[in-house]
């Protein structure tokens, strides 16, 4: 069994620094289990979010050698060994510790959402077809390493006119369910800032469920704004064929 | 106390943010308490997150003949009778509602061709009864939760764990914890409060559970004064993964199975024909736990000490669409293509069905103001319990707690926690920086999941026991004496340190209880008492504590009335 060696950030918001731990390196072993071998070994209170590690619950998201990633789903077989891994946390987010960052913002940006409202008198008989759909939307995690990419809020931080990849995902899902009944379109121009994306696709090329966030949500939903607010036709027509 | 801390005050204060914590939080803010809901981690990440196959609820739309007599049927049938049968009346009742609500919610399963809720096969039951999303059930199921939750209004304390809860005489009046972002200490007064903290897999080595399923709830109540039934029976899953080494015991859904997996040994020989000719694949989790395990065993595993789960000889798309986290799961994480070839599985500790003694109708526990729902809760599953009914239990002993939980804040006077817990539970959380020297937790914690893997497993015996006992308590002993490092910003070292306290207590009750049940009866299996006893049919296992030690006593099982018992010899 060989060594590896990791360069992990420690530190807080007022400062930090990369640190070197040597850890043994098993067949098939990820970043997130090297992650506990230092925390079980060398330093016991190195702060790392995790749950499931297994690529289901989004927790344990950071940037290694610089690319946004699950640590859990990161095999460090994938990794040049020959260089020392670098561990650092999401730079979208204000670090707490070490690599756990203050993602409450997501969490605000959220409830602003309306929910799911169902139209008066559907009989809930919904095709499979209509299901996948939206279902591909649903599959999200909230690991955030969309948002944590996405140049309108890791460059320019825009926090207070943007929502991000995540938060147009869901309003997708949403807005794509069969049976909703009420247009999130105002919000999304308004204060989700959907404007501001310039589709680059860096949300999709990071999202660990291959959920097609630029194509599948961002560019349909741009559409229903540009319906609603610059064609008043399509409107109309839109209104009716819903009805 | 030279220390400040917060007060935040509720009438219903929730601790746990999973599938039964949400739903009881959601019932209480519906009837208009103000609900706190706390949780270790962030909110959404919770261990129904992981939940893959299925809710079981009677809907018969797929096959026309269930009802909630047989959901009620087999969930007795899967327990070995040793159930609280009116909660699993209640549960198989209740179950197509919850579902439903559910969709209104927002979730959106997958269909049939008709348009209505698809269910598949799962082991034990005697129709095709799961509802389902694929192989992400669970992240449908809490994503709709944590919205609704979130819409209503109550009020979420992420990252946030309690160790103590606070009495005022006789009953529940809060809860003591701390944040984990900056470690400082917060105070929740409450009229009522809610456990739904989940299970104990983190004392074994194996498992499928998260850091979180430390057996909180059930520590923090057994201290508070209740009992905590049925503590023998842990669910060992057949199908975790196996290889590699870092993913060892993640979980493998039953929906493998469900869709048509095949288990064989090294032989090529599908050895379920010998322990379960009928059901094969699909019997019930213990039964083919304990089969993967002989085979191993005796000598017939695979390369990494397991069996083959083969589901290849389904056309790779279907794979793809009804399995997909599965497909993802064993491709990035083991190199093997599910479409292709087989999967390595062996058993892995997954589910807890003892916890805390409740009342079936509404989930309260013996001390007055506090309830459990959930793995938290027994009495539901008995000695064992069938994939599928815990996403359903959520939901069902979920929205009962917080109704029960509403209505008792209703009546209860303002809660007045007496400052000298306050002050214990502050010097206790603090103690593990002031030693001078001492152990590490993380240690600690090996050597506990090393003995619980050992010694109270899948077989278990008297002479392992014994030593299993006495490991926990010299462990429990070495626990008083850890030391942390660091400090108290963010420190996973200090949480586990604490996170201990709970794990070898609810492994002492694991421990005591399977010493005492001298049989084998469903997922509690004893190489010197094969058979299963019917004199230990009528007999449930609790402990309390009573001083300072753990005292164990029996409870006859309740018996089911006449016209269910009908309903229950109709099976055999």
């Amino acid at each position: 069994m060989s060594d590896a060696v990791l360069k992990v950030f420690r530190g807080t918001s007022a400062g930090g620094e990369l640190v070197e731990y040597r850890v043994p390196v098993a067949p098939g072993m990820v970043v997130l289990d090297a992650l506990h071998h230092i925390q079980g070994h060398l330093a016991p209170d190195l702060a790392v979010r995790w749950n499931c590690k297994a690529g289901k619950c989004g927790s344990c998201s950071a940037e290694v050698n610089g690319r946004p990633r699950l640590t859990c789903k990161t095999r460090m077989d994938s990794l040049p060994l020959e260089e020392p891994v670098t561990v650092t946390p999401m730079k979208a987010f204000p670090v707490i510790r070490d690599l756990v960052t203050d993602v409450s913002w997501n969490y605000e940006v959220n409830r602003r959402i309306p929910p799911f409202s169902p139209r008066a008198g559907t009989d809930w008989k919904i095709s499979q077809a209509d299901v996948e759909r939206v279902q591909e939307f649903r599959k999200c995690i909230e690991c955030f390493l969309c948002q944590n990419v996405c140049h309108v809020l890791r460059d320019h931080d825009k926090k207070e006119r943007f929502g991000g990849p995540r938060f147009f995902v869901r309003v997708a899902g949403l807005e794509m369910h069969p049976l909703d009944g009420v247009s999130r379109t105002k919000l999304l121009k308004e204060e989700l800032g959907l404007g501001l994306c310039n589709i680059t696709k860096c949300c999709t090329e990071v999202c660990p469920e291959d959920i097609h966030i630029t194509d599948n949500a961002i560019i349909p939903l741009k559409e229903r704004v540009v319906d609603d607010f610059y064609d008043p036709i399509a409107k109309i027509l839109r209104k009716v064929f819903r009805a | 106390m030279s220390e400040k801390y917060e007060t935040r005050e509720h009438d219903v204060l929730v601790i746990g943010a999973g599938g039964a914590g949400l739903r009881a939080a959601i019932e209480a803010l519906g009837q208009g308490a103000s609900v706190g809901v706390v949780c270790k981690s962030l909110l959404g990440k919770a261990h129904t997150v992981m939940a893959e196959g299925g809710i079981a609820a009677a809907m018969a739309n797929v096959d026309r003949g269930d009802d909630w007599r047989t959901h009620f049927r087999d969930t007795m049938k899967g327990g070995k009778y040793l159930n609280n049968w009116r909660m699993a009346q209640l549960h198989a009742q209740e179950a197509p509602d919850r579902v439903r609500e559910l969709e209104q919610w927002g979730a959106l399963f997958d269909r049939t061709a008709d348009g209505d809720i698809l269910q598949r096969a799962f082991g034990g039951h005697t129709f095709k009864r799961l509802c389902h999303v694929g192989d992400r059930t669970g992240l449908e199921m809490i994503r709709t939760l944590q919205d609704r939750g979130v819409q209503m209004g109550f009020h979420v304390y992420m990252e946030c764990a309690v160790t103590r809860l606070l009495k005022d005489g006789d009953r529940v009046c809060g809860a003591f914890g701390y944040w984990r972002e900056q470690g400082r200490f917060v105070v929740f007064k409450a009229k009522s409060v809610v456990l739904a903290t989940g299970g104990i897999g983190k004392a074994w080595q194996v498992t499928s559970n998260s850091w979180e399923y430390t057996g909180d709830g059930m520590s923090l109540a057994y201290d508070a004064g209740a009992e905590l039934l049925d503590m023998e029976f842990v669910q060992f899953h057949p199908t975790g993964m196996v290889w590699p080494p870092g993913v060892q015991g993640i979980l493998v859904t039953e929906a493998v199975r469900g869709e048509g997996g095949v288990l064989t040994n090294r032989q090529g020989e599908r050895f379920m024909t010998r322990y379960d000719p009928e059901k094969m694949e699909l019997s019930t989790r213990d039964v083919v736990a304990r089969a993967i395990y002989t085979e191993v065993r005796e000598g017939r595993g695979t390369e990494h000490g397991g069996a083959y789960l083969d589901i290849s000889h389904k056309p790779a798309e279907y794979v793809k669409k009804k399995l997909p986290s599965m497909y993802h799961q064993f491709l990035e994480l083991a190199d093997v293509d599910i479409t292709k070839g087989p999967m390595e599985v062996g058993p892995t500790c997954h589910y807890m069905m003892g916890g805390v003694r409740v009342d079936a109708e509404t989930a309260s526990s013996s001390v007055p103001g506090l309830f459990a729902a959930g793995e938290v809760a027994a009495g539901l599953h008995g000695a064992n319990r069938l994939g599928g009914n815990s996403l359903s239990d959520l939901l069902v002993f979920g929205r009962r707690a917080g109704l029960a939980a509403a209505e008792h804040a209703n009546r209860a006077p303002a809660p007045g926690a007496d400052g000298g817990q306050i002050e214990d539970a502050a010097r206790e959380m603090l103690a593990y920086f002031e030693r001078p020297a001492g152990e590490s937790p993380y240690a600690l914690h090996r050597d506990l999941t090393a003995s619980m893997q050992e010694l109270v497993g899948i077989f278990r015996e008297e002479a392992d026991l014994e030593r299993g006992l006495a490991r926990i308590r010299e462990l429990q002993e070495r626990a008083d004496r850890v030391r942390v490092e660091g400090s108290r910003l963010f420190n996973p070292g200090w949480h586990l340190a604490r996170d201990l306290r709970s794990m070898l207590m609810v492994s002492e009750a694991v421990a005591v209880s399977a010493l005492a049940r001298k049989e084998s009866r469903g997922a509690h299996s004893r190489l010197d008492f094969p058979k299963t006893d019917p004199e230990w049919g009528k007999r449930n296992l609790v402990v309390a504590k009573r001083g300072d030690s753990m005292a164990l006593d029996e409870r006859p099982v309740s018996p089911v009335p006449p016209d269910l018992g009908a309903l229950l010899e109709s099976a055999t």
